[in-house]
């Protein structure tokens, strides 16, 4: 098992006729994603890559089953389509749009938790690289090839910086279940804890590993969460030791205006609950190894 | 984005938040007529500046004649204000603003922020205004009261009645009180804001509520909606370089150090600036160039980190995922050949095609040292400098 996603999952891309949407559709099909169909308002009967665009989630859903869905729509409508994707039943969303109104986001989570659990959708993102069981299915912008299939649970707020860490892991022989980016923003889809829920749950991971950095109560807490309930080994990495406080570090979550979220503390935080913590991101290979041999 | 008070107040004075009379000058003549118009025979002259810590930095004056404002308006314009918020650089005062003085019976702290545990909206406030925030709560934590805003609804007139009464406002003021909440909180959500800072809300002897100071931020993704507010940015508060690059559609932010970053990504962005640190060098800048190094960007990039006359060294990181290792690094060559570039070059690739990217770097001629992991980029460019130092050529030349 991995987390989300896997080679069976039916995906639909919103906004699908976009630049980036077609390209990275594209690369997903080729990866194996099992990509159904897309949705764009008013474009529906047209195809790109060969699957069927849909006028609405809603007409998407009722004709190809999906289950999952990436969102690639501009920043000012992207929030509206996380909720019709909720609201049409889909069970996964990863959302890659980087942008997205603060204010629009509180509205969305609002929106999600209409729904009982059951029928709650996932959202993981906004402003992510997407999602990535290795040697089954790839939801995102990723590249692939750097991800081998393993036992290794990743879970970060960059993109970039998870790459970094796949090669180095690939570089090793040490693969992958599944890594899960959820984003740089401050008011996020699903938090570092969530996605430890997942791992501690699954098969598959044997270690979890956790890229945060800057900003934000998430690390704390997943901290917590760790020490109480996780019984995998966990390796983390934070990156923003050198950064000044009050400043926005390129994602928009990534700013530190509180007690607790510097990097320094966040690492203090996170070792004081158990968490392995390279020191730097050069060795997150090295270290996860250490931990897989120290656990073996 | 940061506005100034005055305009803060502007906003806020339409959503129902009274503040004492008040005009902006930028000059001492203009703020004297000013003072002359409003009447009254005290008054509080208050540089515009995007940063809190003013008072202790003798950014707020009261005066209590015209020649008063002269001479507080003439010590202040053109000057660079340092508080503890601006960093030793300062900022600079082009504007003034001119208050009739109050008479305050009480001072409260409120704020208005986006809480990032729950997700919501929160109100802070604090019977002790005046200090900020952080000391309110290092030294009188019992006094601040939270709430957080449902946002299916929003706030709710109850939940501003038990702030007021935990203050332990005069129940008269009950109603001025929750009508002064409700109005931050429609600005706030409405006006996209990301904090509302009112401190300090005071009652004065008369027994009115009113904003004494007022501080908004925005959320910069949301100004496509909000031409009003966006209009009020004021690039005279910002970095030069921060503003450039903001226009570039590149994500900069200035540092003290000689070391330039160039970096796709903001996690990565600072995952390098940290190894330059642990290498022994200092990061001059944190630069994210976004996922797609195009060769534009990348000499767009080039341009503003050298625009920094600091940076004795550029170390270039860049991941190549679904762009792939050769482009980026013709990119990069192409990049160095458009700038004339006076000091070490270092580039680390990785990702797809990464030893087709070598050898464009390799073949190029020109003087880029190559490092194959994020630490040995590190390593190469602090030792650049190092020994750029030792032959003591390390006095570039500023274009």
């Amino acid at each position: 098992m991995s987390i989300y996603l896997d080679r069976n999952t039916k995906v639909i891309v919103q906004g699908i006729t976009g630049k980036m949407a077609r390209f990275h559709t594209k690369d997903m099909l080729e990866y194996g994603t099992n990509v159904v169909g897309g949705v764009v308002p008013g474009k529906g009967g047209e195809t790109v890559e060969g699957v069927p665009v849909f006028n609405t989630v809603k007409d998407a859903v009722a004709a190809t089953g999906a289950e999952a869905s990436l969102v690639f729509v501009p920043p000012p409508f992207a929030a509206d389509s996380i909720m019709e994707a909720a609201d049409a039943g889909i069970k996964y969303c990863v959302c890659i749009t980087d942008g997205i109104p603060a204010q629009d986001m509180i509205r969305v989570k609002r929106y999600m938790y209409r729904y009982p659990k059951e029928r709650r959708m996932v959202l993981t993102g906004p402003n992510c690289a997407g999602t990535i069981s290795p040697g089954k299915a790839l939801l995102g912008i990723m590249p692939g090839h750097i991800y081998l299939q393993g036992n290794v649970g990743i879970v970060g707020r960059s993109g970039t910086l998870g790459y970094e860490a796949a090669a180095q892991l690939k570089e090793r022989g040490i693969g992958i279940s599944t890594s899960v980016g959820i984003g740089g923003d401050p008011i996020n889809g699903s938090s570092f804890r969530d996605i430890l829920e997942q791992f501690q749950n699954d098969d598959e991971t044997e270690v979890i590993c956790l890229i945060g950095e800057i900003g934000g109560p998430q690390e704390a807490e997943a901290a917590a969460y760790v020490r109480d309930h996780v019984t995998k080994p966990v390796v983390a990495y934070v990156a923003g030791l050198t950064a000044p406080k009050g400043r926005t570090m390129g994602h928009a979550g990534a700013i530190i205006s509180a007690f607790g979220e510097s990097a320094s503390e966040k690492v203090e935080i996170l070792e004081a609950a158990g968490v392995t913590v390279a020191e730097n991101p050069a060795v997150i290979g090295e270290t996860i190894a250490r931990v897989m041999e120290g656990a073996s | 984005m940061d506005i100034h008070e005055y305009q803060a107040k502007e906003l806020l004075s339409k959503f129902g938040i009274a503040a004492p009379p008040g005009a902006l000058a930028y000059s001492p003549e203009q703020a004297a007529y000013h003072a002359r118009e409003m009447g009254g025979d005290t008054w509080v002259v208050k540089a515009q500046i995007h940063a809190g810590g003013r008072g202790k930095a003798g950014g707020v004056k009261v005066c209590r004649s015209e020649n008063e404002i002269q001479d507080a308006c003439e010590d202040m314009f053109g000057r660079k204000l340092v508080t503890h918020q601006t960093g030793p650089e300062g900022k600079g005062i082009y504007r003034v603003y001119v208050e009739g003085g109050v008479q305050i019976e009480r001072e409260f702290y409120l704020g208005f922020v986006l809480d990032r545990s729950s997700q919501r909206v929160m109100i802070v406030a604090s019977g002790e205004g005046g200090m900020e925030i952080e000391e309110i709560s290092a030294q009188k934590p019992d006094s601040i009261v939270r709430a957080t805003v449902e946002p299916a609804v929003g706030l709710q007139q109850f939940q501003a009645r038990e702030i007021a009464f935990a203050l332990g406002l005069d129940p008269a003021l009950t109603a001025q009180m929750v009508r002064t909440l409700m109005g931050c909180y429609r600005a706030f959500t409405e006006l996209d804001a990301t904090m509302v800072e009112i401190n300090p809300l005071v009652v004065t002897a008369d027994h009115r509520i009113l904003a004494l100071d007022a501080k908004m931020t925005f959320d910069d993704n949301a100004m496509f909606r909000h031409p009003q507010v966006s209009e009020l940015r004021d690039k005279s508060q910002e970095d030069p370089r921060e503003s450039r690059a903001a226009d570039r559609g590149l994500s900069y932010v200035g540092l003290e150090g000689n070391i330039g970053c160039i970096v796709n990504g903001a996690g990565l962005a600072m995952a390098t600036m940290d190894t330059i640190k642990l290498a022994g060098g200092d990061p001059a800048n944190f630069l994210d160039i976004g996922g797609g190094a195009t060769p534009e960007r990348v000499t767009k990039a080039f341009r503003l980190v050298m625009s920094d006359s600091n940076v004795q060294a550029v170390l270039v990181n860049i991941f190549a995922g679904i762009n792939r290792c050769d482009w980026v690094a013709e990119g990069v060559v192409a990049a160095l050949k458009e700038v004339q570039i006076d000091v070490p070059v270092i580039v680390r690739l990785a990702g797809t095609n990464v030893e087709e990217g070598q050898k464009i770097l390799a073949k190029s001629g020109l003087p880029i040292i190559r490092a194959s992991t994020l630490m040995e980029a590190a390593e190469r460019a602090v030792g650049a400098w190092q020994n750029d130092l030792t032959q003591d050529t390390h006095v570039r030349a500023v274009k």
